[in-house]
């Protein structure tokens, strides 16, 4: 990375509170340019917030967050960023198929009241190719598997071509079988030099793709760097807590607090 | 009186004219309160906008007006009571829909209007409609279609995922909004065809027939809008044929129309979706033994020794190399091994 290249994304000090209550404190990180950045941790932990804040969706109420050098403020070049929320977006109340659900991701690079241009008609027919729905495009998207609707909404963001990718749980209730499929997906955006933060609960088949790991735990970051030197060789991919751990203060009774600190001596 | 001699009468031919702008307008907002589920919301506007009528009646200023003003200020409450209540948005939306009745049928009264004038708006006159009216219509439904039609990838991506479409970058308040104010729209165009409190059949209806049959957003939207004009139109000529015999007015025609079109595609539909998931492959088959769906034609011959695809010795049997997968005969079908 030069000097000329900025980081896709640089968060300072970022905090963010949900009804006046902290979710997030202290949160420093950087992305550079072709990283496969996963953020794991446990329910609750903050990593889907720390995604809607990268992204905007949820304000920040300190620190200072940068896209590819711009404060978030003034970033208007949306077409660099290409977001996939979890899956429950993908149907509403009127039909939409395969193919019109990936047009909308191709918004961003066109402009009010123009039909689609050749260019556009074939990022899209890229995007569907790419996640290997084409024979489905222009099936209802309602009639879709979970994962079906998972890598619609992978080809709805590849859709705009952008540089820098977050992705909010593409795992979750996915099958193994359909794990590696949208693993394989990931790993074409990879080749491409596309930078990925991706947001997973295990990451499974995407595994052998991530770059550096970040941790979270109670809103801060636990751990921050390459994948090998946290998780465990069990292949357990929770965030591994040497102690135990629990959102609930501890709460015990005063006589069980004497046992406990007495027991060394016994 | 002959129908060609009532098609030539020019109160006729204005209701003509503003039941086919109708009932193209109403569908086309309605889509996207439906993918949005909302399909209530054009109903509450209708509630709001009653009072509108009220003051139009009580001021003496055109009711079509006021109506519109008010019912722009309601759609706007409504959207923003929903953008911030989580919970209990449709209790607040239910104060503001008998809120509005309330305040209508009130004002109506401390004007020394009869329930009749108002009645006129709370179910359709269409046949009443003045030329000047007409053109009023016909020029807010086409605003309505235009809006509608022109914008509709950034309306149907806001609608269809809010949350995408504030990563893309689209102002998804300003469209929410713009939406609130067509809905608003449309309601006071219908209210002079179909009447306040039918206007929401005409902008939902019509959707509900379509997605029947349609599998995406776009074919959704066009067959909604030609069936609501179909359905305004072929009403309000069933109604103007039914009054040699009965009193039949066109604002409920249209709407029962409507519904029986609901009613005839509904069986068709719950045929076609059971039969498409009859279809769906299934791929949970044990692996190594999937059952031969693919893509390649049904089997002109039964696989041999003779039928000169190649034979591959498999375990206990022989398979035979078939478009680049092998096929084991089994039963009445194949194998993929």
């Amino acid at each position: 990375m030069s000097l000329t290249d900025p980081p896709p994304v640089e968060l300072r000090d970022g905090a963010v509170a949900i009804g006046g209550r902290p979710v997030l404190r202290g949160i420093d990180l950087t992305v550079t340019t072709g990283e496969f950045v996963a953020l794991l941790g446990a329910n609750g932990s903050g990593k889907s917030t720390l995604v809607r804040a990268l992204t905007g969706l949820r304000p920040l109420t300190r620190g200072e967050l940068r896209l590819f050098g711009t404060p978030f403020d003034e970033f208007r070049t949306w077409h660099r960023i290409g977001f996939v929320p979890q899956r429950t977006g993908a149907a509403s109340g009127v039909p939409a198929s395969v193919r019109e659900v990936v047009t909308s991701g191709r918004l961003t690079r066109r402009r009010l009241l123009r039909p689609l241009r050749a260019a556009d008609r074939l990022a899209i027919d890229e995007a569907i190719e790419l996640v290997g729905l084409t024979d489905r495009a222009t099936d209802g998207v309602s009639t879709l598997s979970g994962g079906q609707q998972q890598r619609v909404l992978i080809a709805r963001a590849l859709a705009g071509d952008p540089e820098l990718f977050f992705l909010d749980e593409p795992t979750a209730g996915v099958d193994l079988h359909h794990q590696q499929v949208l693993a394989d997906a990931l790993a074409a955006l990879k080749a491409r030099g596309s930078t990925v933060v991706l947001v997973a609960h295990e990451l499974g088949p995407i595994e052998p793709l991530v770059d550096r790991a970040v941790v979270m735990r109670d809103g801060r970051i636990d751990y921050d760097g390459r994948l090998a030197d946290h998780v465990d060789p069990t292949g357990h991919h929770h965030a591994a807590h040497r102690r135990v751990h629990d959102h609930v203060p501890h709460v015990a009774a005063p006589l069980e607090h004497l046992h406990s600190s007495r027991e060394p001596r016994a | 009186m002959s129908p060609a001699e009532l098609f030539s009468l020019p109160f006729m031919q204005r209701a003509l004219l503003a039941a086919l702008f109708t009932g193209l307008a109403a569908p086309a907002v309605g889509t996207y309160l439906v993918q949005r589920r909302l399909a209530l919301m054009g109903d509450g506007i209708g509630h709001v906008a009653v009072t509108g009528v009220a003051i139009g009646l009580l001021t003496g200023w055109s009711p079509t007006w006021t109506a519109v003003l008010v019912a722009v200020v309601g759609a706007i409450a409504i959207e923003l009571i929903r953008e911030r209540g989580h919970t209990n948005g449709d209790v607040a939306l239910a104060l503001l829909f008998y809120g509005g009745l309330a305040g209508g049928v009130l004002v109506t009264g401390i004007g020394g209007q009869s329930a009749a004038r108002l009645q006129q708006y709370l179910f359709g006159s269409i046949t009443t409609i003045s030329s000047g009216d007409v053109v009023v219509t016909m020029v807010l439904a086409a605003l309505v279609i235009g809006v509608c039609v022109g914008l509709a990838p950034q309306l149907f991506a806001v609608a269809q995922d809010p949350e995408f479409a504030r990563v893309a970058g689209l102002r998804v308040r300003f469209y929410n909004l713009l939406v609130a104010v067509l809905a608003a729209v449309s309601v006071t165009v219908a209210m002079r065809t179909v009447g306040l409190l039918l206007v929401s059949a005409l902008m939902v209806v019509p959707v509900a027939t379509s997605q029947q049959l349609a599998r995406s957003f776009r074919t959704t939207l066009g067959a909604a809008m030609v069936l609501g004009a179909v359905a305004s139109v072929g009403g309000l000529v069933i109604a103007a044929f039914a009054s040699y015999e009965v009193n039949a007015a066109p604002g409920p025609t249209i709407v029962l129309l409507a519904l029986a079109m609901f009613a005839v595609t509904w069986p068709i539909g719950v045929w076609l979706r059971r039969r498409s998931r009859l279809q769906a492959p299934f791929d949970d088959d044990p692996p190594g033994h999937d059952e031969a769906d693919h893509d390649h034609g049904p089997h002109t011959h039964d696989h041999g020794p003779a039928c000169g695809h190649p034979a591959v010795q498999h375990d206990d049997h022989v398979d035979y190399v078939h478009d680049g997968h092998r096929h084991a005969p089994h039963g009445s079908h194949y194998d993929e091994h």
